[in-house]
């Protein structure tokens, strides 16, 4: 008998860990791969002599489950730990996912804060049955989609407990804001903690569903471990999986509403039974598949899901270590965000809102060097930023306006640490247009689409393509796009992987 | 100088009533009445000199009655109004006819009461739009229909194990599953979105956005991008006149004749009303409530009481803190009860005219907007989200004196605007002055429409969140007594366990808009508390079931 062939469409990270799937499962299994490596989002690129950046995403949370199953290497503490919530004048927040410390926090946030991990590490891990499974569909629904609804039900009402399980619904819907001003006094704890349920989407503290976003990268944090690209690599060629390079995919080919196989930009033909999207849902239907072959209101759906991305990269290569206030080189090793208040982030929201930048941008940077001295020749630096706002959709476009928006998070930068500017001798910043054309993410969105609630579970991207199924029979979607979205934890690669060997 | 009906005087004695309802706002009304005729003895407590609540119509300046908080009435459940006969009471509906969104430029969106009218003004500035709307206006109404059929009941808690809130559950589902898979999830999706991703579904035409979107934020601390801001669009197009579900209409004489027409229904039931008599505690003893004592040190017993008073002044000022649990008044603390709306309500020596609109143009029949972006809507919520009032506010103008001649003198007119958004406290509170600040701008910006508006103006009442609050006694002068977000929605109303109507002691119940459905003068919070306070007294049920679909 001949192996069944299937084909994934990107190497990133899902993509790789679909692929081993089903290398795994029989099938022959080829990734093709448009960029030199593989690694997508999360490989390592250099972006000056001798600088390195770890990637477009620079922190991974591939979740427990897939590590074990594909049997991939991961190496202790590659990441940061703990999360420092910079101060401009040095009074710094340690937040890790235990406890916080810091100079003037009141007691009763510390006391409140170690309450608040471990409440809401409990509804994190409610969201497990459905995190890890194919959305069930809510009508129609065959025996799989009843065993996960029972265990959804099961584990809200038993695993959680009752009232638990009743705060759990009321909180779900609510913005971070709110909760958090609930709990706390200090705005440095506060506006650290909001960062992580807006960041990479186009949401601020204010905005509805927000503790929901929380909830998943909390998720993705407590069941995820870091993994490196080349990790991920080994894991996929040692069962099997053939990775081709600069191998750009020009089109899915469909014949009577059946994917055959692919076209690459080079002309050539790869027939298989079997192809799996690791690219958006924009870029799979309207791009690779084509409008022609799908439903008029289907296509609808596709082109008004919302993928404007809000987060640029930035990229700086530094001749010394930074030099925060008040704070010593050798804690550069952990993430550090730059969101003093709520208010602040919600102001940066705003200009967004309307297709501009903020001139105020909140930051996540690491310091990669800090961690592992590969990235940056000895003695100099390397710092990683995500910063946030900068609308995909700029009103007047990004051509303009990408040095200016640089400033601004260099200003930003220098208030936190006087002099840094001085230090930076080459930088690159990769707005989100800058992010769609080189990763080929529709509207340089993150997690492949917002996760907004009409945008996840049953309804990502769309219903009626929510369980990695799509309207073209042996075409899956494995990335991002699909359930449960961006966040690296690597769990649409293996849920799709799933529901393809249970298909077929 | 009372423009409700009697303060009957009972004097405190030993009697005890049946039942106390501590508020006479319309759902306190409402609820007393099903009350009493279904035979209790019950009296019903009014802090002002005045019954209504926020359904009053106050004669503020000379030969002028302004509906100076509600408005307009539609979603008043017509189930209600036939259970107490209201009609027969005095309560008269008139339907809204019209509306116009103004631009900037000079031009103006029509929104006819005529249909095909109404497509072709649509047409004029957006074909696509046309066509959207007849997709839009079927989808929205498959909406309501769904929504109104729950409004009714009493929401299952989904942590119970009994067999009472399982039927109700299965209730509910069996409903849902009328729908297909697709519709399922559009309706998920309709209650998670903001209007403005919902609404760039359908249109593309800014004034057409903006005129659909305002009824998704009036009353609410969010803006036209929150997500959850389509569901609160439901509360604005599901009520219905006269059997035309999505109208608006007046009640006659305003809207204190809507409190007027419940209390005549209650006291033709045997129900007594005493105003001027603020509660200061609801009085509890070995875990039962055994009625109330007025702030004047009067004493008042009961077999049950039942608040109309939102759910922060219910458990944080009526009760005494010994009978409320920690959680519970932590809860009540952390319920969310915005004050996001302001208020102005003008006396007219004319009728005004608009710039854009030919004299006489049916147009200014309705509701009238001077926002034509959903930018200019978000804009004005970024002001409120920092404690400003809105420098360019949504305002929901009308002038009812058109459809209405008793509310003014003959030829002389009144105008209502309500008015998105006003903070609770701006930097620094309220002062007389930034509240004629904060009216100045709203004035200001009609004028920009209306040259001969400003000239007009006889007498104008300005209210911010802290008039509201001192006169209605609305936490935050919040109209809905408790945002309508997803967490404070059905069984999260007002807080999760407390859903029910029932209060955390025994014999306490609650029916105000903090409880579901929610406010929008519904009188539905009343109905409910009154269905299962005759259940827990085994009487019989006098509240209505509602229509069914029409």
């Amino acid at each position: 008998m001949t192996k069944r062939r299937a084909v994934v469409i990107g190497g990133g990270h899902n993509g790789l860990i679909c692929g081993a799937y089903l290398a795994k499962a029989g099938f022959k299994v080829t990734v093709f791969e448009a960029r030199d490596a593989v690694g997508g989002a999360i490989a390592r690129r250099e972006f000056a002599d001798g600088f390195f950046a770890p990637g477009l995403a620079h922190t991974t949370h591939v979740f427990q489950g897939v590590v074990d199953d594909l049997a991939i290497v991961t190496t202790a503490s590659a990441e940061a730990a703990e999360t420092i919530a910079l101060d401009r004048e040095g009074a710094h927040l340690t937040l890790t996912d235990n406890d916080v410390e810091g100079a003037g926090l009141p007691e009763a946030d510390r006391t409140a804060y170690r309450d608040f991990v471990s409440e809401y590490a409990s509804y994190a891990d409610a969201l497990t049955p459905l995190l890890t499974n194919a959305p069930p569909r809510l009508k129609n629904f065959d025996r799989r989609d009843g065993v996960t609804l029972a265990k959804i039900g099961w584990k809200l009402r038993f695993g959680l407990g009752g009232d638990p399980m009743r705060e759990f619904l009321r909180v779900g819907g609510m913005n971070i804001y709110d909760i958090l001003n609930e709990k706390f006094a200090d705005e440095r704890l506060k506006a650290a903690i909001a960062l992580d349920a807006v960041m990479g989407h186009h949401m601020a503290p204010r905005t509805p569903a927000t503790v929901l976003t929380y909830l998943q990268r909390r998720f993705a944090r407590q069941k995820g471990v870091a993994v490196s690209v080349a990790a991920l690599q080994d894991a996929a060629v040692r069962v099997g999986v053939e990775i081709r390079t600069n191998a750009k995919i020009d089109r899915v080919i469909v014949e009577d509403g059946k994917a055959r196989g692919v076209v690459l930009a080079s002309g050539e033909t790869c027939d298989a039974d079997i192809v799996a999207s690791n690219a958006d849902a924009k870029s799979t239907f309207l791009r690779l598949v084509g409008a022609r072959a799908l439903d008029g209101l289907f296509v609808h759906r596709i082109s008004k899901t919302r993928t404007n991305g809000d987060v640029a990269k930035i990229h700086l290569a530094l001749s010394a270590a930074p030099p925060f206030n008040g704070l010593s080189p050798d804690r550069l090793n952990a993430r550090m965000v730059i969101a003093p208040t709520q208010q602040y982030v919600e102001h940066a929201f705003n200009a967004s809102k309307y297709g501009a930048f903020t001139e105020r941008p909140v930051l996540e940077i690491m310091t990669p060097s800090a961690i592992d001295t590969g990235y940056a020749p000895s003695g100099a630096h390397v710092l990683s930023v995500n910063a946030a706002y900068a609308p995909c959709a700029l009103k007047g476009g990004w051509e303009n306006d990408r040095e200016a928006f640089l400033e601004a998070v260099l200003n930003v930068l220098d208030e936190y640490a006087p002099g840094l500017k001085r230090l930076v001798q080459s930088h690159e910043i990769l707005t989100p247009v800058d992010i769609e054309a080189e990763y080929h993410m529709s509207g340089g969105h993150w997690h492949h689409g917002e996760m907004a609630i009409d945008q996840s579970f049953m309804m990502r991207p769309v219903h009626g393509a929510a369980q990695y199924q799509t309207p073209i029979e042996g075409l899956y979607l494995c990335g991002a796009a699909a359930h449960p979205g961006g966040d690296v934890t690597g769990l649409p690669g293996r849920n799709a992987a799933k529901r393809v060997i249970d298909t077929h | 100088m009372n423009t409700g009906p009697l303060s009957s005087m009972t004097i405190a004695s030993s009697k005890t009533y049946d039942a106390i309802v501590v508020g006479a706002g319309h759902n306190g009304l409402v609820n007393a009445a099903f009350l009493a005729k279904a035979g209790l003895d019950v009296l019903v407590v009014e802090k002002n000199d005045h019954i209504g609540g926020a359904t009053v119509s106050r004669e503020l300046h000379e030969g002028w009655k302004y509906s100076n908080c509600s408005y307009v009435c539609s979603l008043f459940r017509p189930e209600i109004y036939q259970a107490l006969d209201l009609g027969r009471h005095g309560l008269e509906v008139v339907p809204i006819q019209g509306g116009v969104t103004f631009m900037q430029n000079g031009d103006y969106y029509g929104n006819y009461h005529h249909h095909e009218v109404r497509r072709r003004e649509i047409a004029r500035h957006s074909k696509r739009d046309a066509d959207a709307a007849i997709r839009f206006d079927a989808d929205l109404m498959k909406w309501c229909r769904l929504i109104r059929g729950m409004l009714l009941r009493t929401p299952p808690d989904p942590a119970s194990l009994k067999p009472r809130d399982a039927m109700e559950f299965a209730f509910l589902l069996k409903k849902f599953y009328e729908l297909s898979e697709s519709q399922l999830y559009e309706f998920i999706r309709f209650f998670t979105m903001s209007i403005a991703d919902y609404l760039q579904e359908y249109f593309e035409h800014d004034a057409i956005l903006a005129h659909y979107s305002g009824g998704s934020i009036i009353g609410t601390g969010l803006g036209v991008y929150s997500p959850g801001t389509a569901y609160v669009l439901l509360h604005h197009a599901m009520g219905d006149v006269d059997g035309n579900v999505g109208n608006w209409g007046f009640a006659r004489g305003g809207m204190g004749s809507v409190a007027k027409s419940i209390a005549s229904a209650f006291q033709s039931y045997g129900g007594a009303i005493r105003t001027n008599a603020e509660v200061a505690t609801i009085n509890v003893s070995g875990g039962r409530a055994t009625g109330v004592t007025l702030a004047s040190g009067d004493v008042l017993d009961a077999k049950l009481v039942v608040s109309n008073l939102d759910a922060k002044r219910t458990f944080l000022r009526l009760m005494d803190e010994k009978d409320v649990s920690r959680a519970l008044r932590r809860r009540a603390e952390n319920f969310k009860i915005r004050g996001s709306s302001g208020k102005v309500n003008i006396a007219l020596d004319g009728l005004p005219t608009f710039s854009a609109l030919p004299k006489g143009s049916p147009l200014t029949l309705g509701h009238m907007h001077f926002s034509d972006s959903l930018e200019r809507l978000e804009r004005a919520y970024d002001d409120w989200k920092d404690a400003r009032w809105s420098a360019d506010p949504y305002t929901d103008t009308l002038i009812p004196t058109q459809f209405d001649p008793t509310m003014s003198p003959p030829g002389k007119h009144m105008m209502t605007v309500f008015v998105q958004y006003c903070p609770l406290e701006p930097e620094g509170g309220w002062t007389d002055e930034k509240r004629d600040a904060f009216g100045k701008t709203v004035i200001d910006q009609i004028s920009d429409y209306s040259p001969d508006f400003k000239n007009m103006i006889a007498h104008a009442e300005i209210r911010t969140p802290r008039e509201l609050e001192a006169e209605v006694g609305l936490t935050e002068g919040n109209i809905f007594q408790g945002e309508l977000t997803l967490d404070q929605l059905l069984f999260n109303r007002p807080f999760p366990g407390y859903a029910q109507y029932r209060g955390p002691v025994k014999d306490m119940y609650m029916c105000s808009s903090s409880n579901h459905p929610g406010g929008g003068v519904m009188g539905a919070p009343g109905a409910n508390a009154a269905r299962e306070i005759l259940r827990d007294l085994k009487r019989d049920d006098t509240t209505p079931e509602d229509f069914g679909d029409d």
